[in-house]
């Protein structure tokens, strides 16, 4: 009986045909292309995107140049240098990152003690040539004002979680 | 008319100039492009004469099968044209004397050549009148029934020569595991597959 | 001077005007056979495909033409430059000079020669030329891998569509592919040769080098067979190429099994559509089957393509050919 059966599913092309017939009724499922420029997918508030230099709301800037996200970078794409500011603050005079280099392992925001350099949610920034991928302090900190908002907003979600 | 006429030379030329080319293109796949070409040139002189089965039957047989199996083989030789100019002149002697002792012999076969009167009339004998069946059909007719056992003669040649080829070439090895695909196809989750609960630590 | 216009001028003005009927809308279908195909892959990939370009991204084909066109054409310095370009011409000239012989409706034709459907056959079987020049003449390693697959390949499908199509002349006794069409009139040959009509099908797959079959230019192994060298027009010429024999195939499939011109059912509702619009319909057909099985199937490893080809489709079709000569006989159907 068995035998017949084999024979029959092999002469009568049954399991191609029961092939064709799942790939035809995908034919009539509700699509799931995203228009891509158009619509965009959800972001979790953790998503480690392009990096910022955060400022205090007074305009002040968060980083104290403590380096340790300089130390922990795994692919040192980080560099810092650091004097004492007119007022005597501590200061970075250059913070620069590579960002052909950056593995965006999020380990810079992990160790930042004043959530200064944060990973924002902005993944669009490609560029035409390479030297524009080196970011600088202007850069970092342009980028921070530009997403504080949306910042601040992942920031706040988050929080209950840490 | 005229335009079969310029059919016809055009045909000839190119089929002529074709035939010179395949001996001597110095590239072995040219010529085989070459024979192609003078393939499709005597197709299109059968056409000409209304045998198109024979043309269509000559393209499909030798350019789509012949050809096929000599261009494959020659693609892959490997030839170093340089090296095998070098002896040309060396030979030229011998094959040269070659040459002129089978065109002496040629000659003498075709001047003691002479043709029976009535050779025409045993030629066109079993003719059909092509106006009222088709070239296929006159062709079909006469080869199954007149002319069956030279026909399927032929066929046996074939056959002898595709098994002589075949027991020529084949070399049995052991120890091949080979794919069997009915087995494969029979298999069933429930004689292939087992789900087994693993205790921490302990292995199957 | 009369004479040399109603002779000569007449016909060949004629005859030119009804090649341009014929290739004109094959292109266009040929350019929209590309964005079908990249619909209904979207559609049975749950993708939407094509949308940008125009409505419905149907300037899509165009948008591709175009890039194709005005991109540089690369000749490899170590290729044969003669032959080199030829191949593409070649494969692109005889996925057009097949539609010569196909008959659209009742007398519709543009050769109604005795010998049509070994013209076709002829025809699909020099399809392989363009390939193995395009592989030996590109001098590079992949597109040489990929034109000896395909010669060897089509070569051997070649052989059961050719006993396909003797089972059908034998139902027909004619080799005029007017006369296979109207033999169809009460019974569609797809319906009493179903295996037959599998066997083809199947064939013509493996014959113009299509998805499950397509190890020619498996871009996974061999990064695109035959055509890497190629870019630009030469390309653009492969792939026009492979889509027109694509339809080629599937007209030759219409004519032979599902009735050529002929309303399914010879009644009123059916009988009013003009002939041509069914064959076309049909076509259509057979194009998506070849397109869903390229989403349906995975590509077949090389061994058992030759083993599909020699050891199953070969001895059935051989067989089927003896089956239906012994019935015919036995019968008296035998067609005079």
């Amino acid at each position: 009986m068995a035998f017949l059966n084999h024979g029959v599913r092999t002469i009568f092309l049954v399991e191609l045909l029961k092939g064709m017939a799942l790939t035809f009724s995908y034919m009539f499922r509700r699509k799931v292309t995203l228009n891509y420029p158009h619509e965009k997918g959800p972001l979790s508030p953790r998503f480690r995107g392009e990096h910022v230099l955060r400022r205090y709301p007074n305009g002040e800037e968060r980083c104290i140049a403590c380096k340790l996200c300089e130390a922990i970078c795994p692919a040192q794409a980080i560099t810092i240098e650091a004097e004492p500011r007119a007022d005597g603050s501590r200061r970075t005079t250059r913070y620069d990152i590579d960002m052909t280099k950056c593995i965006y392992c999020g380990l810079c925001e992990e160790s930042c003690p004043v959530d200064a350099i944060v990973e924002g949610p902005n993944y669009e920034f490609a560029t035409e040539t390479r030297e524009e991928l080196l970011y600088n302090k202007e850069k970092l900190l342009a980028n921070g004002d530009r997403w504080e908002s949306a910042i601040a907003a992942d920031l706040a979600a988050d929080a209950p979680y840490r | 008319m005229i335009v079969q006429a310029l059919a016809f030379y055009m045909f000839a030329t190119v089929a002529i100039a074709a035939g010179v080319m395949v001996i001597s293109a110095r590239n072995p796949v040219h010529s085989v492009l070459f024979l192609i070409a003078a393939f499709f040139n005597a197709a299109g002189l059968f056409v000409l004469m209304g045998a198109e089965f024979l043309a269509m039957i000559l393209v499909i047989v030798y350019v789509g099968a012949v050809a096929v199996l000599f261009l494959f083989v020659v693609m892959m030789l490997d030839i170093n044209f340089v090296e095998m100019r070098q002896g040309f002149l060396q030979y030229l002697p011998i094959g040269g004397l070659i040459g002129v002792i089978l065109l002496i012999e040629l000659l003498f076969v075709f001047a003691g050549w002479t043709v029976t009167p009535d050779a025409g009339n045993v030629a066109a004998l079993p003719m059909f009148d092509l106006s009222e069946v088709s070239n296929t059909r006159a062709l079909g007719r006469l080869l199954y029934t007149k002319y069956i056992y030279l026909f399927q003669a032929a066929g046996l040649v074939l056959l002898v020569a595709m098994i002589g080829a075949i027991v020529l070439t084949l070399r049995p090895r052991k120890g091949v595991r080979r794919q069997k695909v009915p087995d494969q196809v029979r298999r069933t989750r429930a004689e292939s597959v087992e789900i087994k609960k693993v205790e921490t630590g302990k292995g199957i | 001077m009369a004479e040399l216009w109603t002779g000569y001028l007449l016909p060949t003005v004629i005859i030119v005007a009804q090649i341009i009927a014929i290739v004109a809308p094959l292109l266009l279908a040929v350019a929209y056979l590309t964005y079908a195909e990249r619909k209904v892959l979207a559609g049975m990939q749950l993708r939407k495909g094509p949308n940008v370009v125009g409505p419905f991204g149907l300037g899509q084909p165009i948008a591709d033409g175009l890039k194709l066109l005005f991109k540089e054409t690369v000749i490899p310095s170590g290729a044969n430059k003669v032959v080199f370009i030829a191949a593409p011409v070649v494969t692109f000239l005889l996925g057009l000079i097949g539609w010569a012989v196909i008959p659209f409706d009742d007398g519709m034709v543009l050769a109604d020669i005795n010998v049509g459907i070994l013209y076709l056959f002829a025809v699909s079987s020099l399809g392989v030329y363009g390939v193995i020049m395009a592989g030996w003449a590109s001098n590079s390693k992949y597109a040489f891998l990929g034109a000896l697959r395909s010669a060897a390949q089509m070569v051997s499908y070649e052989i059961s569509i050719g006993f396909v199509i003797v089972t059908v002349l034998l139902c027909v006794g004619s080799l005029n592919l007017t006369e296979i069409v109207r033999a169809q009139e009460d019974l569609w040959f797809a319906v009493p040769l179903l295996p037959m009509f599998v066997v083809f099908f199947v064939s013509g797959l493996a014959e113009t080098n299509r998805a499950p079959f397509d190890l020619p230019e498996a871009e996974a192994e061999l990064v695109a067979g035959f055509n890497v060298e190629y870019s630009s027009m030469p390309f653009a010429l492969f792939f026009l190429g492979e889509y027109a024999n694509m339809i080629l195939m599937s007209a030759m499939t219409t004519i032979l099994f599902l009735g050529g011109w002929l309303p399914p059912i010879d009644v009123a509702p059916f009988n009013w559509i003009p002939g041509p619009i069914w064959f076309g319909a049909k076509i259509a057909m057979v194009l998506f089957v070849f397109l869903w099985v390229r989403a349906t199937f995975p590509r077949y490893r090389y061994d058992q393509l030759m083993r599909l080809g020699w050891k199953v489709f070969l001895p059935l079709s051989l067989f089927w050919v003896f089956l239906t000569a012994g019935v015919l006989v036995a019968t008296g159907w035998v067609p005079k």
